[in-house]
C-alpha cells in the first residue's frame, strides 16, 4: 500500500514534468532513447543536452506558429 | 448506472439552464460571478459530452485502432505517441494568448450578457467544432499543415490564397498586440521597468541553458521567476527614482520606435539567447496565472457590476464602434472561436496524439478550456465599476486626459463616477493615472489585482499584483511578437518562393534578413498608425485583426466541410457549414460595413471621405492637428479599407472554391479525399 502510493506519487511528478516540458516543446527524453533503442539499435543517439537543442531549434523554426 | 449517469446529466443540464436564467434576467440587482462560471462550466460538459463525441463518433467515425502520425512515423522528436494529459497541456499552452484575455475585456461595453452568450455558444457550436476538425483532418494527413491540406484538398490556387490569409493575420495579430503592450507601458515607468528587466533575466537564463547547465528548465525557470518577481517589486523603487523614472517613462511612440527595433533584432539572434529562455519563463507564468485567477474568482466570488446590457449594445460605443451585429462576433474572437488556431491545430499537435480516441478531448476540450479563459477575462472587466472600466476604455479624444474631464464625460455616458475615484485607483495600482489605457490589457490588470488581493496581501498588495498582472501580459505578448515574426519571416519566404524559388532556401542570409525586415516593416506600419492614431489605435486595430481571424476560421471550417464531403460524409457537413455560414455572414457584413458604410466612425472609406472633403477646403478636422497629418489619417483609412476588400477576397473566393470543390466530390460516388492510410510507410 505505502509502495503503491509512492509509485502513483512518483507517475505524477514525472507527468507534471513532462507537460511543463512539453509546453515549450520539449518531448521526453526518455521516450526517445527508448525509441532509439528499439527502432535504431545501431545508429548512436544525441546526448541529452543535443538532445534539448535540436528540439529548441525545431520549435522556433519554418512552420512554428502560436496563438495571439 | 446508466440510470444514475442519465440522472447525472440532467442536473448539469438544469444547472446550466438554472444559472444561463440567472445571468439573462438580472433586474438591477448585481449577480454573482459564479453564476456565469456554473453556466459555462455546465455547457462545456454538455457540449463535450454530447456533441463532441457525437461527431467523433458519427461525423469523423473515429478510429482507436488506426494508427496515427505519431505511430506510425515515430522518431522520438517531432513524431511521438504521448500521454493525453501531458498533450492537452501542450496543445493548450500554445493556443491560449493574449486574444482571449483581451476580446472579452472590449467586449464588456455592451454588458456582460452579449459577450458571455456568444462565447459560450460560439465555442461550442463553432470554435471547438473547428480546432477539433483541423486536428482530424491533419491527423489523417500525416500532420500536414492548414496551407498544405487546402492544397491537397482544394487545389494550388486556394492554397495560396489561404497562406497569403494566414500571413496577413499574422501581420494585424502582431500589430494589435505590440499596440496593447505600448497603450499598457505608455508612462509608466514601474511596468517599463518589469517589463525591460525580462530582456536581461531571459538573456542569463539564455546563457545558463546554453553553457552552464544544458537542457535544466525547471531550475533556471525557477530562478528567472524569482528574478522576475523581485523586479516587479523594485519597480517601484525605479518608478520614484529621481534618475532612472525619468528613463523608463515614455511617450507612445517612443515605445512604439523601441518596440520595432527589438522586433527585428529579436527575430535574427539565435532563439536560445532570448526567444527560448523568456518563451519558457511567459508559457509558466501564462498557465499560473491562469490557474490563480480560476482559483481567485471562485474564492473571492465577486458580483458583477457591468449591467447585463449597456445602452451600448444597441451601438455607438465608446471602446469600440459598430452595432452588436457583425461587431460584436468579430471583437470576440480568441475564446469562441479563433482561425488561428487552425494553424495549430495543424502544427505539432496532431503529430503527438497516440490514439484517434484522444482527439476529442485535445482538440475540442482544448479549445473549451480557453473558451474559459475567455470567461474569466469578461467577468474580470465585469466586476469593476463601470464608471471606471469606461474611463480606461474611452481614446482620449473622447474623455480627455485629466480625472475631471474624463469623469464628467464618462458620467455623462450614463456611469456616474467621481475624479477622486478615478484618482484613488490610479494610486492604488501604483500609476500616475489609468484614464483611457485602452487595449484591454491594464482593464484586466486592474481587475485581477483586485481579485488577487482580495485573497493574498490585500490593499497594500494591490499595486504589486497590477504589475504581476501587466508583466504577465506583456511578457508574452513580447514573445508572441518575437515567435510569430519569425513565423511570419518563413510564410513570407514560402510566398516569395513561389514567384522567386532561391528565396526559400531557410539557410540562406539574405532572404532571411529580407523576409525579416519586410515582416516587421508591415507590423510596425500598423503599429505605427495605430499609436499615432488619437482615437488610440484599438478601435481601428482590433476589428480588422477580428475580422482577419474569424476570416480564418471561415477557410478553415470551409476545409472541413469540402473534406467531409470528399469522404461522402456530407449528410452530417451541416456540423461545419453551419458555423462556416455564420463566420462569413459576420466577416463578410462587417467588411462591407466597413469599406461601404456611410458612417465615418464605423466605415474608413466614409471616414476618408469626409477628411478628404475638409482638406479640399482647407479646414482641419479634430483629431488630426495639421494639413499633414489630415492626410495621414486619410492614407492610412485607404490602406484599412484596402486590407478590408483584401480580407473580403480571401472568404469569398475559398467559399466559392469549397462549394466548386464540394460539389464535383458529390458527383464522384466514392470518397476522394486524400488521407494517408494507415498502412507502414515503409
Amino acid at each position: 500500500m505505502h509502495q503503491n502510493g509512492k509509485y502513483a506519487l512518483r507517475r505524477f511528478f514525472s507527468g507534471v514534468r513532462d507537460t511543463a516540458n512539453l509546453m515549450i516543446g520539449i518531448p521526453s527524453y526518455e521516450a526517445y532513447r527508448r525509441h532509439m533503442a528499439e527502432r535504431h539499435p545501431d545508429v548512436p543517439p544525441m546526448s541529452e543536452t543535443e538532445f534539448f537543442r535540436n528540439r529548441m531549434a525545431a520549435r522556433y523554426g519554418a512552420g512554428g506558429a502560436r496563438c495571439c | 448506472m446508466q440510470i444514475l449517469s442519465k440522472i447525472g446529466w440532467a442536473l448539469v443540464a438544469l444547472l446550466a439552464a438554472a444559472a444561463l436564467g440567472v445571468i439573462a434576467l438580472e433586474r438591477g440587482e448585481p449577480i454573482n460571478a459564479l453564476w456565469i462560471v456554473i453556466a459555462a462550466v455546465s455547457l462545456y460538459l454538455i457540449g463535450y459530452r454530447f456533441y463532441a463525441l457525437y461527431i467523433a463518433r458519427s461525423v469523423m467515425r473515429l478510429d482507436p485502432d488506426r494508427p496515427t502520425p505519431a505511430v506510425r512515423r515515430q522518431d522520438g522528436l517531432d513524431y511521438v505517441p504521448t500521454n493525453r494529459y501531458v498533450l492537452f497541456g501542450h496543445h493548450f499552452a500554445a493556443i491560449a494568448g493574449a486574444g482571449p484575455l483581451v476580446g472579452p475585456v472590449l467586449a464588456a461595453q455592451m454588458g456582460y450578457l452579449p459577450g458571455t452568450l456568444w462565447i459560450l455558444f460560439g465555442v461550442i457550436l463553432a470554435g471547438a467544432v473547428q480546432d477539433f476538425m483541423v486536428l482530424f483532418i491533419s491527423m489523417r494527413r500525416d500532420g500536414k499543415s492548414l496551407g498544405e491540406m487546402v492544397r491537397m484538398e482544394m487545389g494550388p490556387v486556394a492554397g495560396t490564397i489561404a497562406l497569403f490569409g494566414a500571413f496577413m493575420i499574422m501581420v494585424i495579430i502582431l500589430a494589435v498586440l505590440a499596440l496593447i503592450v505600448v497603450r499598457a507601458l505608455a508612462d509608466s515607468p514601474w511596468g517599463l521597468f518589469t517589463v525591460a528587466a525580462t530582456i536581461p533575466i531571459a538573456i542569463f537564463m539564455g546563457l545558463y541553458l546554453r553553457f552552464i547547465r544544458p537542457g535544466r528548465v525547471a531550475e533556471i525557470s525557477i530562478i528567472g521567476f524569482v528574478l522576475l518577481i523581485l523586479a516587479i517589486v523594485y519597480g517601484r523603487d525605479v518608478a520614484a527614482s529621481p534618475v532612472l523614472g525619468p528613463l523608463f517613462t515614455l511617450t507612445p511612440v517612443q515605445l512604439c520606435w523601441l518596440l520595432i527595433g527589438y522586433g527585428g533584432i529579436a527575430a535574427i539572434l539565435p532563439v536560445w539567447l532570448l526567444l527560448a529562455p523568456r518563451d519558457y519563463l511567459s508559457t509558466f507564468l501564462k498557465i499560473g496565472a491562469i490557474v490563480a485567477l480560476a482559483i481567485g474568482i471562485v474564492v473571492m466570488a465577486p458580483p458583477l457590476q457591468m449591467p447585463a446590457l449597456t445602452k451600448f449594445a444597441a451601438g455607438g460605443g465608446p471602446v469600440w464602434s459598430g452595432n452588436l451585429f457583425p461587431f460584436l462576433f468579430i471583437t470576440i474572437a480568441c475564446g469562441a472561436v479563433s482561425g488561428f488556431h487552425a494553424l495549430i491545430a495543424s502544427g505539432t499537435t496532431p503529430k503527438l496524439i497516440s490514439s484517434e480516441r484522444d482527439a476529442p478531448f485535445i482538440g475540442y476540450a482544448g479549445m473549451l478550456m480557453e473558451s474559459f479563459v475567455a470567461i474569466m477575462a469578461l467577468v474580470g472587466a465585469s466586476i469593476l465599476d463601470p464608471g471606471l472600466y469606461f474611463s480606461m476604455n474611452s481614446p482620449a479624444a473622447l474623455i480627455g486626459t485629466t480625472p475631471e474631464s474624463a469623469a464628467a464625460a464618462v458620467t455623462a455616458m450614463g456611469f456616474p463616477i467621481s475624479p477622486e475615484m478615478l484618482m484613488q485607483t490610479a494610486r492604488d495600482v501604483g500609476e500616475s493615472t489609468i484614464i483611457s489605457r485602452t487595449g484591454g490589457a491594464p482593464t484586466l490588470a486592474v481587475a485581477m489585482a483586485e481579485i488577487f488581493s482580495h485573497v493574498v496581501g490585500g490593499q497594500t498588495m494591490k499595486a504589486f499584483w497590477y504589475h504581476f498582472a501587466i508583466l504577465f501580459e506583456a511578457l508574452f505578448i513580447l514573445t508572441a511578437v518575437d515567435a510569430g515574426t519569425r513565423a511570419g519571416r518563413f510564410m513570407l519566404q514560402d510566398l516569395i518562393g513561389l514567384v522567386a524559388p532561391r528565396f526559400r532556401e531557410v539557410s540562406s542570409l539574405v532572404p532571411g534578413f529580407i523576409a525579416t525586415a519586410l515582416c516587421v516593416g508591415a507590423w510596425g506600419y500598423f503599429l505605427y498608425q495605430g499609436v499615432t492614431d488619437p482615437l488610440g489605435g484599438v478601435n481601428t486595430l482590433w476589428p480588422l485583426f477580428g475580422i482577419a481571424n474569424q476570416m480564418l476560421a471561415a477557410v478553415a471550417l470551409t476545409l472541413a466541410t469540402v473534406v467531409l464531403f470528399r469522404m461522402k460524409q456530407h449528410r452530417f457537413a451541416w456540423v461545419t457549414i453551419l458555423p462556416a455560414t455564420w463566420l462569413v455572414v459576420c466577416t463578410v457584413t462587417a467588411g462591407l460595413q466597413k469599406v461601404l458604410s456611410s458612417d465615418p466612425t464605423v466605415s474608413f472609406v466614409a471616414h476618408a471621405r469626409k477628411f478628404s472633403d475638409a482638406l479640399a477646403q482647407g479646414q482641419v478636422l479634430a483629431p488630426a492637428k495639421s494639413l499633414e497629418q489630415m492626410q495621414r489619417v486619410i492614407m492610412n483609412d485607404w490602406i484599412d479599407a484596402t486590407l478590408c476588400v483584401i480580407f473580403l477576397f480571401v472568404v469569398i473566393s475559398t467559399v466559392v472554391f469549397g462549394i466548386r470543390t464540394a460539389i464535383a466530390a458529390l458527383r464522384i460516388d466514392r470518397p476522394t479525399a486524400t488521407e494517408i492510410s494507415g498502412v507502414p510507410a515503409e
